[in-house]
């Protein structure tokens, strides 16, 4: 990530599998104004391709994906 | 997106077992997350998800499930399945998949229903089978929209996405 990004607010979702990560996310952004970056932490093995369907479904940006050690950390900018 | 019709999703929901009522509720509740419209049609024994009195009370039954892993990771031996038909069984199952369950931070079957209305998931529960199984119209969850099949078709026509669980 670089190291300018800024984030807006962060959740932390490992130890929670699917639908709860992206029903929680959904809500989550909506707690942050458009423009604003959501920093999101989880350990789903099935969490990267769904955060990346969710966006694409939702039409939020996906700013940055990082994995290390089994957690994944996802910054998505919310569109609208 | 923002331009374009919410796509739509139309879930059946057919089956009154512990194990099946998650994947109608899995499924509406992501498609709500996705801010898509979702709708399931509670009919037949699924009428049970959404009956105050019986969502508590969903069970699996290990007997002809062949599925039902081995109660015991450590010792990976399926129990033959003639042990599911002693009596008591079926509660053993459905408790060790209510711990599944809670394990994996899922909510439960109540917990879920509440939460997919609060995303906005419309809850069809089939004229039919609440007169067929003799239900209350009070044992009904509040807000659980109770109509024929032709209600819910008439939403389904418009779905991007159908399926019968």
């Amino acid at each position: 990530m670089s190291a300018e990004l800024k984030v807006d607010k962060t959740v932390d979702y490992k130890g929670l599998f699917c639908p709860m990560p992206i029903v929680k996310v959904s809500k989550d952004i909506k707690e942050i104004e458009v423009g604003q970056v959501l920093e999101m932490l989880a350990d789903d093995p099935g969490s990267k391709p769904d955060m990346e369907a969710w966006v694409k479904q939702t039409g939020h940006e996906m700013v940055d994906t990082q994995e290390e050690g089994g957690v994944f950390r996802f910054y998505v900018r919310r569109n609208k | 997106m923002a331009e374009q019709k919410r796509r739509r999703l139309a879930l059946v929901a057919s089956k009154g077992s512990l194990d099946e009522a998650y994947s109608p509720l899995i499924l509406a509740t992501t498609a709500a997350a996705m801010d898509w419209e979702v709708g399931i049609f509670f009919t037949f024994y699924g009428f049970d998800i959404i009956s105050k009195k019986r969502m508590n009370a969903l069970k699996v039954a290990p007997i002809g499930n062949p599925a039902m892993p081995e109660p015991i990771p450590a010792v990976p031996a399926k129990v033959p399945n003639i042990i599911g038909i002693i009596p008591g069984m079926t509660h053993v199952a459905t408790a060790f998949m209510k711990s599944w369950m809670g394990r994996a931070n899922l909510p439960s079957i109540p917990e879920f229903v509440e939460m997919a209305q609060e995303m906005g998931v419309r809850l069809f529960a089939c004229a039919m089978t609440m007169g067929v199984m003799g239900v209350d119209e009070e044992d009904l969850v509040e807000g659980a929209e109770l109509v024929g099949a032709t209600t819910f078709l008439d939403f389904a026509a418009d779905a991007d996405v159908s399926l019968y669980i």
